[in-house]
């Protein structure tokens, strides 16, 4: 009965690829087979934050059916809609409600159905799990009976209604997620875990340097070793085999020689950020800033940096590629099927219909990690050696060659007026494009760039998310300044520049509060209007038992002190709205900083899951801690060096902070994504508190204990 | 090299090159995929089972090592018709996200119970200190091992 969908077709605009076309027909969303079992079809895909469950709850609800009866097949070319990217904690937000008035819409459907057939009028139906009755009679009919071939086929009428927040049964409820019991037992089959007749396994090896040429292959290097093929295209190198672990010790032992290529150096980074060719955009603009930055001798300034940082999967990228003479399947964790579709299609000069891309779920990404550059190299190997291939990549590639979340610079100046208040605000930002998928860009993929594919540039986005706060200030300007290069291959790293611009914004806020004399919270609310703001900011204020405090102590040597600080955002603007407070340790004399509490208020709107809310809340919070504390890509003049756990620390067990969180609930308001919102609150709340922890003013991440200490001597 | 070791209580026996490293021939000859591929350097734990009884990194051990002994991994733990109270712990506190580091965590908190039936956060906190998670879902892991510690003890 699916019939797949109808508007997703190939070959349209980069654009409508990106953002997905919607189709229009109920089949194309929701099928139900004889027994009653429904299947969703959407296409966006679980990343492990529990949106499989979430979006089954969303169907139940508006299907009157359990949500164990409910099936959801995500992201495969041509049988799920086109529905984007999983990406900008946007599935909940935009990518359900078209699916909820699906379901709202097939029940309308069966109900009609079940009238002439129980011979009732409709309005005298109810459904409930699947079983609907005739009000005054004992006669019932199953959806599955109701079911035909053609039921389903038929337009979705937009206008359908949908359920009132006090009909729920299923939405607002902590659902178990289905899939963690077979994660637990070990059963669920990562894309790392598939299996398949004939499969041979490849590896790529890695250039010396980045832009480095390939000029010489040793075969007779790895002779000893049976039956391996060795494949190369220009720089591509890749060694496959019938045996993994033969493969892996192929990789290892395979002489190379490579001429070339060259990084710039390392600490010069955030100068050759703040210099060169820019392009400009004014995101804000308001009164004017010169003037009144000029009018007052006390103007406050203030430059933060932020490094490189690697998305850290702890299951490095891998993927499975059958390619044929005429057609291909790409078996892949991608966030975007039908955009990778159309990049592997040109890679491997085949026509998009005759590629198929099916999503299987990784180890987390938290954004665009090296998934998409595994299945490229999957299918270049496959497609050189004419067998099914599965590509694993090592550590030392993910940490190493997938895309960097960016390395971004923001300079604020500010001045206090009358009232303690903000009289002029400036912020600028230096970022490069926090977007470079292959978007049917085969150029973006690393193995095509590798096999001689130029990069293609996409458009300048995500470095200004949050550039401009959710503050009123009198006079204002927020300018990007987008930079066309950047030191180290980069894109999309969960919530993309929302953390860098939110750690200037609110720990420039702490900076401007304390020259004003003034309490954190009370400074932050005198410049808030919205009302979901001032709630979430007075509700983490209440939860963590703040204090009102005016000043920062002030650096003792050897002993521990503590202290507080307060950070808060709305996510893009105009999604979820959160605010933190972070309580750390400090060591002034040796700079340790340790977390020991975090507080978090989270106002999303309409919860679907509060569970898996709480879920999300916690491990970005975590998440983000260990982004400020401790995470930077180093890099030589050749590549990255920071390449295993050691050389690119991740928080752990012991130092985990204890993390309370109080969720707003408001179910008359459209769903909001939790899944980056609480990440960009972090880095100022904890700089904050270590600056009234011991009165020193981290501006650049990670506040590892020697930036605390640079910190120390130059305050 | 013919070797032989007993898996999840079945005896085996290979023919491999005796380097290749335990968590290859569980996850490709034995096709036990729940010892999953992480650093391959004994830093996360993700491959992590039991050899006799304690936790080891089976990304760094040679196949021959193994030779003579028992080897338990997150399937021989326990299953769906029989699961461990580790692995019931974990599905009643949501300790997942991804879920990838999850059976190395169940078989690092198994050693870690079968020497201390009633560990204190701290101790959870201290014997999980070399298995990453990157989602975020440690303090969900630590009160599953708590609940579990608690079940197993008939509290």
């Amino acid at each position: 009965m699916h019939k797949g969908p109808v508007a997703a077709s190939t070959g349209e605009a980069e654009a409508s690829s990106f953002f997905g076309s919607l189709p229009t027909r109920l089949d194309s969303w929701i099928t139900i087979d004889r027994a009653g079992q429904v299947t969703a079809y959407v296409g966006k895909v679980e990343l492990g934050t529990g949106v499989e469950t979430a979006l089954a709850q969303i169907v139940a609800e508006e299907l009157d059916v359990a949500v164990e009866s409910v099936s959801v097949v995500q992201g495969q070319t041509g049988i799920t809609p086109n529905q984007g990217f999983t990406a900008g904690s946007q599935t909940l937000q935009s990518g359900s409600p078209p699916l909820r008035k699906a379901a709202a819409y097939a029940r309308l459907i069966l109900l009609s159905a079940a009238g002439k057939r129980l011979n009732a009028p409709v309005g005298s139906l109810a459904a409930h799990d699947g079983i609907v009755s005739a009000s005054g009679t004992d006669r019932t009919i199953t959806y599955g009976e109701l079911v035909n071939e053609n039921l389903f086929d038929r337009e979705i009428d937009q206008n359908v209604p949908l359920k009132k927040p006090s009909q729920f049964r299923y939405v607002g409820k902590a659902v178990g997620r289905v899939d963690i019991p077979a994660k637990v037992f070990g059963t669920f089959a990562y894309v790392q875990d598939m299996k398949m007749a004939g499969v041979w396994h490849g590896r790529v090896i890695r250039p010396a340097a980045v832009g480095a040429h390939l000029e010489r292959v040793d075969r007779s290097s790895i002779a000893d070793i049976p039956d391996i093929r060795i494949v190369q295209e220009r720089d591509f190198l890749a060694v496959a085999g019938p045996d993994a672990w033969a493969t892996i010790r192929a990789a290892r032992a395979l002489k190379t020689s490579w001429s070339g290529g060259a990084l710039p150096a390392f600490d010069r980074l955030y100068t050759d950020m703040t210099t060169g060719p820019t392009t400009e955009d004014v995101i804000a603009k308001k009164g004017d800033v010169d003037r009144a930055l000029a009018a007052d001798a006390h103007l406050l300034n203030a430059t933060y940096m932020w490094p490189f940082q690697s998305h850290g999967s702890i299951g490095p990228s891998s993927a499975v590629a059958d390619v044929r003479p005429d057609r291909a399947t790409i078996w892949a964790a991608t966030q975007g099927v039908y955009a990778l579709r159309g990049a592997i299609a040109k890679l491997l000069k085949l026509s998009e219909d005759a590629v198929r891309v099916v999503y299987v779920e990784a180890a987390g990404c938290y954004g665009h990690n090296g998934a998409d550059d595994a299945a490229a190299d999957a299918a270049l190997v496959s497609q050189a050696i004419g067998k099914p291939v599965r590509v694993q990549w090592s550590l030392a590639d993910e940490l190493g060659w997938d895309p960097k979340g960016p390395a971004m610079v923001m300079e604020l100046r500010g001045v206090l007026g009358a009232g303690g208040k903000v009289a002029g605000w400036s912020y600028e930002v230096w970022t490069p494009t926090h977007v470079n998928r292959a978007v049917g860009r085969p150029g973006n993929l690393l193995a095509a760039q590798l096999a001689g594919l130029q990069a293609t540039e996409g458009w300048a986005g995500g470095g200004d998310r949050n550039a401009r706060s959710n503050y009123t200030f009198a006079n204002e300007r927020v300018v990007v300044h987008w930079k066309p290069t950047s030191a180290l291959r980069q894109s999309a790293l969960r919530s993309l520049g929302g953390a860098q611009n939110t750690f200037a914004n609110e720990s420039f806020m702490d900076e401007l509060a304390f020259a004003a004399g003034a309490d954190p919270v009370a400074f932050r609310l005198a410049h808030l209007d919205d009302p979901r703001g001032r709630a979430v900011l007075e509700a983490v204020a209440r939860r963590a038992n703040w204090q009102s405090s005016k000043a920062a102590r002030s650096a003792t040597d050897g002993a521990t002190v503590t202290g507080r600080g307060v950070a808060f955002a709305r996510y893009d603007n105009e999604s979820a709205y959160v605010a933190a407070v972070a309580d750390c340790e400090l060591v002034p004399s040796t700079g340790a900083v340790r977390v020991r509490e975090i507080y978090i208020a989270h106002d999303c709107g309409q919860i679907i899951n509060p569970d898996g809310l709480r879920n999300q809340i916690e491990g970005n919070a975590i998440q983000a801690t260990s982004r400020s504390l401790k995470e930077e890509v180093r890099y030589d003049r050749e590549r990255v060096t920071s390449i295993d756990w050691e050389s690119y620390p991740i928080l752990r067990f012991p130092e985990i902070p204890d993390v309370h969180i109080e969720l707003i609930d408001r179910p008359d308001e459209p769903p909001l994504g939790a899944g980056e919102p609480t990440t960009i609150v972090m880095a100022p709340a904890i700089a904050n508190a270590i600056f009234a922890a011991g009165g020193i003013r981290v501006r650049r991440v990670p506040f590892t204990p020697e930036r605390v200490r640079a910190a120390r001597n130059a305050s | 090299m013919q070797i032989t070791l007993t898996v999840n209580a079945r005896l085996h026996t290979l023919d491999v090159d005796p380097e290749t490293p335990l968590l290859h021939v569980l996850r490709d000859d034995l096709g036990l995929t729940g010892s999953k591929i992480g650093c391959a350097q004994a830093q996360c734990g993700s491959c992590s089972v039991l050899v006799d009884g304690v936790e080891q990194r089976s990304c760094v051990m040679p196949i021959e090592e193994a030779g003579g002994r028992t080897v338990v991994t997150i399937e021989g733990i326990g299953d769906s018709a029989h699961p461990d109270p580790l692995q019931l712990a974990f599905i009643d506190e949501q300790a997942a996200q991804c879920g990838y580091c999850v059976t190395g965590m169940i078989v690092a908190a198994k050693s870690l119970l079968a020497a201390n039936p009633d560990p204190s956060d701290a101790e959870i906190k201290e014997a999980l200190a070399g298995n990453l998670c990157r989602c975020g879902a440690h303090l969900r892991m630590i009160r599953a091992v708590k609940r579990a510690a608690r079940r197993q003890n008939g509290a």
